[in-house]
């Protein structure tokens, strides 16, 4: 049971930790711009590819460096000639101009790439066990993930509270106008936030497409999550997102290990419920088996409940 | 000015002209539908089944086609989606294709197969057979059979009687895990595993039985913890395509070395993903001989020609090459692309197949009795290796057509 529970606990980490990666930009581009940018997980997906592409010539290391780079220079482009350009038309503009991205991203992946999934490998580095607790062992991989995503963070949370530049990024999320009138350049900062967000979207990609694999779907697949994760925390908020992915992360890792059916958890909440009636199949399917569902119900409850999430400020 | 609309219509009159020039001439093409996927977590299993039909084509074409006529694979992509599928079935019925062969999920085969079977009954004038190269729910050959279903390989149960005659007589196992996909094929895989085993070793206790949902999951490990922690010594998956490739991975992760029973654990990147952690650990119950050691000289020469012209990819459904060919022998039987008259040229076929063993299309069911093969993942005396990786199956049990088969509940309606 403990060895459950400790693995439980590190899967959960890393799986929470890397939607940290993926949220981190996609709220920070919101609280910024009031975009809500659907191509987010696409440069996530970019990411997994270039450094996959690039990996097959120099190795995985430098992929690490240069794939984020290049994705983060075409995500300030896409601001720059794209986004810009649509902002004078409104939300609407800008939303439906992110969606067009995305599907744009995706049948290029195809195009390029190719529809099967790309056999983008652990480097032989890090493909060993880092530690074993009784039968069970931890990948190096997933500790290296880990620690590039406590990195990012430490790395965002200097930069936005210990610097100047982060003054200013802050100061434009709520007040672009005054910004604006003490000279500085706001669009300019629009542009570097959004190619630093689509570059640690990249990040993520990179250090994912091992694990979670990389194929044309990949963007789909976390990019839905991805949005839970925002809204959970509160769009806008750093630290919402952060507690908010590290919640969903652990709340999904533990509904899988737990057998319990729905009838079964709620009995031990104290709600009887009638397991022969109407709804009996439902009753009886397992927690495991609604896992994947879990966070779009954290979702709604918070749609309802809070509707400005965990530490926003905002109404969604 | 560009015009969308003009420029739309253009497009459909230029087609509509081409769609008639292509169905005036005498000698046209047999065409045969694919219907499987081409995109999504599970495209890499769909590329490769299109390639292997296009390969078992090209040697029929080349030996002079069918009744004088060349085949023709027609695919069409259905995201293993049971709704994608029956949009892509209309478009099939409203082409005039009279064959459609579909084989990955069951629940996509479940669809198609009622579709069918509703469709042939209300418009006898325009049917269409339905070819299940690999949907292995042995519900599709029972309580749903019909007249106009055929499978040609081996379905869950009979599959599963092999894998637990092998798991009776392994004495060191003593608790079981059954991971599946959720859906009819997992749920089948499950309960075959649970009432055999039952039966043949009732002291082998089933420590967990877990269904998760199909091409969703991308990391494993959360299941993996879960079977090491239940105490199992073994593990029996249905797993395929992306599924196994995953779970193929974060077993070797998470350090979890027991013997694996699975249905799917080779080929199209799941061999490669399982590497020397699974030497002489993981089985595969399959329906060909696996090529090593000493393959029939007919299946070694196929293995070969393929790899050369898909140096990453394997011949991992040889049943492709017996369904087309029968298929084929069928329409030449009968004489007639006319779907009826095939269906009842295939009932009761016999063919010899690449490994040499004779099949026979059973008239009950329609599905096709054949001998079933143990293989185990290895790198010793391997010569056709798997997605290029040198490591292969090597054929460990044969068990024989008489005692592979399994009665059935089927009643056949025949159209009178």
């Amino acid at each position: 049971m403990f060895q459950l529970i400790f693995f439980s606990i590190l899967n959960g980490l890393v799986y929470g930790m890397l939607l940290f990666m993926l949220s981190s930009g996609l709220t920070l581009i919101f609280g910024m711009m009031g975009v809500l940018n659907f191509a987010h997980a696409s440069f996530y997906m970019l990411g997994a590819y270039v450094a996959f592409t690039v990996g097959l010539h120099l190795g995985f290391w430098p992929a690490l460096v240069i794939a984020p780079v290049v994705v983060g220079l075409l995500g300030a482009l896409v601001e720059r000639q794209g986004l810009r350009r649509v902002h004078r038309f409104g939300h609407i503009a800008e939303l439906i101009f992110t969606f067009g991205v995305a599907i744009l991203v995706e049948e290029i992946v195809q195009l390029v790439w190719g529809r099967p999934a790309k056999s983008y490998q652990v480097p032989a580095a890090l493909d060993f066990p880092l530690f074993r607790v009784m039968s069970s062992s931890f990948p190096a991989y997933k500790a290296f993930m880990l620690v590039v995503a406590v990195a990012i963070f430490a790395f965002i949370f200097v930069i936005l509270t210990r610097t100047r530049a982060g003054l200013i990024i802050q100061a434009s999320l709520t007040h672009p106008q005054m910004v604006a009138m003490l000279g500085h350049n706001v669009p300019r900062v629009f542009m570097i936030v959004f190619g630093i967000g689509s570059a640690l979207a990249a990040l993520a990609g990179v250090i994912a497409g091992p694990v979670l694999g990389t194929f044309p779907g990949m963007a789909q697949v976390l990019g839905s999550i991805v949005f839970v994760v925002v809204v959970i925390g509160g769009l806008g908020s750093l630290s919402g997102a952060f507690v908010a992915s590290l919640l969903i992360g652990i709340v999904q890792t533990f509904a899988v290990a737990m057998d319990v059916s729905v009838g079964g958890a709620l009995a031990a909440m104290g709600v009887h419920v009638n397991t022969a009636g109407a709804l009996h199949d439902l009753w009886r399917v397992t927690i495991a088996q609604v896992a994947p569902i879990l966070p779009y119900v954290l979702l709604v409850l918070t749609l309802i409940l809070r509707p400005t999430g965990l530490f926003g400020t905002r109404e969604t | 000015m560009f015009r969308p609309t003009s420029a739309l219509v253009f497009a459909v009159v230029v087609a509509l002209l081409a769609g008639l020039a292509s169905s005036a001439t005498p000698a046209d093409p047999i065409r045969i539908a694919y219907i499987d996927p081409l995109s999504g977590p599970f495209a890499a299993t769909g590329e490769n089944g299109l390639n292997q039909f296009k390969y078992a084509t090209e040697a029929l074409n080349k030996g002079g086609g069918v009744l004088g006529r060349q085949l023709e694979i027609v695919p069409l992509d259905n995201k293993v989606s049971p709704q994608e599928s029956l949009i892509q079935l209309k478009k099939v019925i409203g082409d005039g294709i009279p064959f459609v062969f579909q084989g990955n999920s069951s629940g996509v085969a479940h669809a198609i197969s009622d579709a069918v079977q509703k469709h042939n009954e209300r418009d006898a004038g325009n049917r269409v057979l339905y070819l299940n190269y690999s949907a292995v729910d042995p519900a599709l050959t029972n309580e749903k059979c019909h007249f106009w279903h055929f499978r040609f390989d081996a379905h869950a149960d009979m599959k599963m009687a092999a894998l637990t005659d092998v798991i009776a007589a392994n004495k060191s196992v003593k608790k079981m895990y059954i991971i599946g996909q959720d859906y009819s094929f997992g749920k089948a895989v499950a309960e075959g595993a649970v009432s055999m085993l039952g039966k043949k070793r009732p002291d082998i206790q089933i420590v967990g039985n877990e269904l998760h949902p199909i091409g969703k999951v991308k990391d494993f490990s959360p299941y993996v913890q879960k079977i090491v922690a239940s105490g199992a010594d073994a593990v029996i998956t249905g797993n395929w395509g992306a599924d196994m490739i995953a779970l193929a991975k974060a077993a070797n992760d998470g350090g979890l070395k027991v013997p694996f029973y699975t249905y799917y654990a080779a080929s199209d990147g799941v061999t490669a993903a399982i590497g020397a952690a699974g030497i002489d650990r993981i089985r595969l119950v399959h329906e060909s001989h696996p090529g090593n050691p000493n393959p029939p000289k007919a299946l070694s020469d196929y293995l070969t020609g393929y790899r050369k012209l898909h140096p990453q990819n394997d011949v991992n459904q040889p049943r492709i090459h017996t369904g087309l060919n029968m298929l084929a022998q069928a329409i030449k039987r009968a004489g007639t692309t006319d779907v009826d008259k095939v269906a009842a040229a295939l009932e009761g076929a016999e063919f010899t197949n690449l490994s040499g063993d004779q099949l026979v299309m059973r008239r009950e069911d329609h599905q096709l009795q054949m001998p079933v093969y143990i293989s185990v993942h290895t790198n010793k005396n391997i010569k056709h290796d798997l997605d290029a990786s040198g490591f292969g199956l090597a054929l460990e049990q044969k068990i024989e057509r008489e005692k592979a088969t399994q009665p059935t509940t089927c009643k056949m309606q025949r159209p009178s």
